[in-house]
Formats: structure tokens, C-alpha cells, sequence
């Protein structure tokens, strides 16, 4: 069994070549790699139902999601979001001003590399950037607010795939390869990476929970978890992923959480935006 | 005791009392939006009766025990003519949806027990003529417990009983 | 301020499905905050749903419902158009109301 497990990501490693070298890195094939990898994993899973996480795992869950989410519990977020997208800032603008359409049905081509800054810009720090360039103090990346807006913007998105582009700039493909080490690097006194969950054992256990696959996984946030009683955004999950193998979480909306983001965002191109979801 | 509640509801001892009534169209979980500009009628009804909450019911501490102050002395004959649907593992325990049909007649009332929680009685529906015997809630379950459907129809008692097994318990543990 | 309640509910013949969801914390009682104290109970009690002046549904709960509550019946009797209206009251005596109209 574990032989089988070590194969399966020495395949992906295969596709992956080792980070160290710019030139080398491959986002076409890896992807090509990844989602091959996936399906031929999951044969029985209609690709589009990846985005829904342990649900496209397991049916005895499943049917428990479908019944939460025919009136779900991130409802009052989701009319929180709303409210707050369409209220102008104190100097009469609003968050539709700061992006293209109005806001509207666009979180599926975020994250994106932004060349003047150098950085990947995920949809909560276009958030925070169009608050701060209208007078208003940044919203907590891990709190209601930031989760609020993020499952309105998500919300309208809902069912169109995503769209990372990975430009033809030696810095967007850093960014891409240091998100795509970091997703397979072991970390914390559990020692696990996030592959180790998300790519060898998804469908698997891990104490009580169901593991996601790592195709699509991004694609149901923000989400709201039972085990929280509220939401949470990108940030939240990735900071308590980290602290659930006993890793020092990095702070949010980190650099390095941001190529995290576009690697994984990039992998489960064409596959539906969901959010904002309801997990366990 | 009931007496006490209400007269603590009137004087307002207990804190604010919140009356928020606001009309609008039912459109799906976005509506409640459009309403906030809306001025607010006069209201429309009063708050529901909480002396009427069977607080002695929800305050046993065993499913026998909870069952007599519901239905005073009745037993619950099992029946598969009562149709319990809950998981057979919670994916938590804090939100597990459960449900509740029945194809008895002359049904007055559904009750949900969860046996192993500190409070057996974890729902109570009364059934008024002209409501279907039928109700799906969203029930929390301490640990691995059996479920309980009860089912008054005329003048005795049916219930259907699953296992649910609960490994993330729903009660902050 | 926003409400508490949303409401949905579908005429379908003479059945109409109601299904709602209340923003409310149902704290059982049990679980202890950040410091280590209990946060007390905090929970609707009674929710009560009326057609036509005449109750079509009653709640009666307990601590064991979950936060955001949720609940779906059916009842006969309503049309397209009616107005059908929910109130919930707590065990700390807060209370919240909502009309809406029957889709």
C-alpha cells in the first residue's frame, strides 16, 4: 500500500520537476499530470464534483450535505456580503468600482500574478487593496467580514470555471513553483505536506474526517464548517491546516499562502467555482 | 412556573426584547436583503407563548424519563409506519440532519429524542389538523446515540429508532 | 436591522412546503469559550408559524438544536400569494418575527 502511495507521487514529482530551476518548471504538464492523476484515481467521479471536496468521497456525507445545503447555513454570510458589496465606502465608491464587471461573477480569475507588484493578488487582498484605496481601514483576512464578502463575490461566480493565467513572466512562474513546493513540502511535528493528505490519501480518513482531494479543493471557499459554527476564508483553512499538523502557520495572505493559493487554483482550472461551501 | 415566565417576558427583566417585522417577498435566501429599507408596519403578531415550551419534558435527563413527562404513562410501540432518516455517521455532530414522516392517521405531535445527550428531548412538534406529519430539523448529538422518532397518532404512541454514530461530538467535545 | 428569519415557502396544489432558516447561536450550555468558561444557554424556545391568523406549526425546542436552526414542514390549506407568518421567542425572552409570502 504505501509502495503504491510513494509511486503515485514520484509520479506527480515525475511531472513536477524539483523547483530549484525556473527553466525547467512546467505548469502545462503538470496540470496535465495532476488531473490525470486524479481521474484515473476517481474514475466513478464526474470531474465536475471534485470541487465538492469529501463529498464527491463518500455518499453516506454526501447525502448529509445535499440536505444542509438546500437551505444552508452560510445563507446569512452570503446576505451579509451583499449588503456590504453594494454599500458605497464613505467616499461614494464601491467595491464594483475596483473590479472588472462590477465584481460580478469574478472570482474565478483569482488569484492572478500582478506584474507591477510582483505578487500573486488573491480576491481578499483585491479586497482589502480597493478598501484601502478608498479611505477604508482593511478588513482581518481571517474573520466574518473578509468571509462575507469573499462568499458574495464567490456566490456570483457559482459554476463558472476557473481561469488562472500564468503569463509568460519568469516571476509569475516562481510564484507558481515556490506555491507548488510549498504544497509538497513535509512540515510540522506531524510531518505531513499538504499532499500527503490532499494528493496520497484523499477519500481516506484522518482521525474523523474525510480528506478532500486537492483538485478542486479551493474552489468551494470561503466555507462554512460545523466544526466552526461560521465561516472561514482561504487564509483560515490554510492557517489551520498548518496548525492541524503542528506547523507554525505563516500569517495570513502571506506571500507564500498566496503561491500556495495560485498553485492550486492553476490545478483545478476548469473545474466550477462552488463557494461558498458547507463542510464538515 | 409557566405564570413566572411570561410576567419576567412583560416586565422585560430578562434583557431586551428584539421585535423586528418586516414584509416582503419570500424569493429565495437573498430577499431578506432588499428588505432593510423598508419601513416596518405595524406589527403584525405578538411573540409565541413561551409558557406553552414543555420545560419539563426538555429538562429530563433520560429518554424513559423524558418520555413519561410527554406522554404521561403511554409506552411507544415501534412501527415501521414511522420513517426516521438520519445518517448513519454524522459528519459532526453539532449539525445532523434528521427527518421525520409518517403515513399514521390522526397524527397530534412528532417528538425527536437523541438518547445518549444530556437532555434526551431534543425537539417537540405539535401537529395541528391540516399539517403533514412531517418535519426535518437539524439536531446536535453528543456522541454516538440512538435516535428516537415519536409519533402520538389517536391516542397511543409509535416510534422508530436508528443509530447514528458520532465521532466529532457535537457539544464541544 | 436585517431579520433573523428567511423564509421559503412553495404552493405546490393545495400543499405549501415551508422551510426556514433563524440566525441564532443555540448555545447549549456545554461548551466552554476561549477562556475556559461555559457559555450559558442560549436558545429559541418556541417557534410558531401562522396562515390566515390560525397556527399551521409549532417548535418546541431544546438546547440540542442546532445553531442556525433550521426546519421544514408542509401544510394544506394556503395558496400562491398568501402571507405566512413566523415568530420564535428565546429562552433569555428575545424574540424576532418575519412575514412573507407563499411563491
Amino acid at each position: 500500500m504505501r509502495r503504491a502511495v510513494l509511486l503515485a507521487l514520484a509520479l506527480i514529482c515525475l511531472a513536477a520537476p524539483p523547483v530549484s530551476a525556473a527553466d525547467s518548471a512546467n505548469p502545462k504538464a503538470d496540470f496535465k499530470a495532476f488531473r490525470n492523476y486524479f481521474t484515473k484515481r476517481f474514475p466513478k467521479v464526474p470531474l465536475k464534483d471534485f470541487v465538492n471536496g469529501p463529498y464527491s468521497m463518500n455518499a453516506d456525507l454526501r447525502k448529509q450535505w445535499v440536505a444542509i445545503d438546500a437551505f444552508p447555513p452560510y445563507q446569512f454570510a452570503l446576505d451579509k456580503g451583499k449588503q456590504m458589496f453594494t454599500t458605497p465606502f464613505k467616499n461614494g465608491k464601491t467595491y464594483g468600482d475596483c473590479f472588472p464587471n462590477k465584481g460580478i461573477g469574478v472570482r474565478q480569475n483569482y488569484p492572478y500574478f500582478d506584474a507591477k507588484s510582483g505578487e500573486v493578488i488573491t480576491l481578499d487582498v483585491a479586497l482589502n487593496q480597493c478598501r484601502q484605496a478608498n479611505g477604508e481601514e482593511p478588513l482581518d483576512y481571517t474573520k466574518d467580514d473578509m468571509a462575507a464578502l469573499t462568499a458574495y463575490m464567490a456566490y456570483t461566480s457559482r459554476g463558472k470555471p476557473f481561469d488562472i493565467k500564468i503569463p509568460n513572466d519568469p516571476r509569475a512562474l516562481a510564484a507558481y513553483q515556490k506555491g507548488e513546493e510549498y504544497f509538497y513540502t513535509r512540515r510540522g511535528q506531524l510531518n505531513f505536506s499538504c499532499a500527503s493528505c490532499h494528493v496520497q490519501s484523499p477519500g481516506d480518513h484522518i482521525r474523523t474526517e474525510v480528506l478532500a482531494p486537492a483538485m478542486g479543493i479551493v474552489a468551494a471557499l470561503p466555507i462554512y464548517r460545523s466544526e466552526w459554527g461560521g465561516m472561514g476564508t482561504t487564509s483560515r483553512r490554510f492557517i489551520t491546516c498548518n496548525a492541524q499538523v503542528r506547523a507554525v502557520p505563516l500569517k495570513a495572505e502571506d506571500e507564500l499562502y498566496r503561491d500556495v493559493e495560485y498553485y492550486l487554483s492553476y490545478m483545478s482550472n476548469g473545474l466550477p467555482i462552488s463557494g461558498p461551501g458547507a463542510r464538515p | 412556573m409557566n405564570k413566572n415566565r411570561s410576567s419576567k417576558l412583560l416586565s422585560a427583566r430578562r434583557g431586551p426584547t428584539r421585535r423586528v417585522i418586516v414584509q416582503g417577498a419570500i424569493a429565495g435566501g437573498l430577499a431578506g436583503l432588499g428588505l432593510t429599507g423598508i419601513a416596518p408596519l405595524s406589527p403584525v403578531r405578538a411573540a409565541p407563548d413561551a409558557s406553552k415550551w414543555p420545560k419539563d419534558a426538555f429538562g429530563q435527563k433520560t429518554e424513559a424519563d423524558a418520555i413519561k413527562a410527554l406522554y404521561a404513562g403511554k409506552t411507544p410501540e415501534p412501527s415501521d409506519k414511522v420513517h426516521l432518516d438520519a445518517p448513519e455517521i454524522a459528519e459532526n455532530g453539532a449539525v445532523v440532519p434528521i427527518s421525520v414522516s409518517t403515513t399514521l392517521p390522526g397524527v397530534t405531535s412528532i417528538a425527536i429524542l437523541v438518547s445518549q445527550n444530556p437532555f434526551p428531548l431534543a425537539a417537540n412538534y405539535p401537529i395541528p389538523a391540516g399539517t403533514s406529519p412531517m418535519v426535518a430539523n437539524r439536531l446536535k448529538m453528543a456522541k454516538t446515540s440512538n435516535v428516537v422518532a415519536l409519533v402520538a397518532s389517536g391516542d397511543k404512541v409509535f416510534s422508530a429508532t436508528k443509530e447514528v454514530k458520532v465521532t466529532v461530538g457535537g457539544c464541544g467535545g | 436591522m436585517a431579520s433573523t428569519i428567511r423564509l421559503r415557502a412553495v404552493a405546490s396544489g393545495d400543499t405549501t412546503e415551508v422551510q426556514a432558516l433563524v440566525q441564532h447561536p443555540m448555545d447549549s450550555g456545554f461548551v466552554k469559550s476561549a477562556q475556559g468558561n461555559l457559555i450559558p444557554p442560549h436558545y429559541i424556545e418556541v417557534v410558531e408559524f401562522e396562515h390566515a391568523g390560525k397556527p399551521v406549526f409549532t417548535a418546541y425546542w431544546g438546547p440540542a438544536v442546532s445553531k442556525d436552526p433550521y426546519i421544514k414542514f408542509s401544510f394544506k390549506g394556503a395558496q400562491k400569494g398568501d402571507d405566512l407568518t413566523v415568530s420564535w421567542i428565546d429562552n433569555k425572552g428575545a424574540t424576532d418575527s418575519l412575514v412573507g409570502k407563499i411563491q
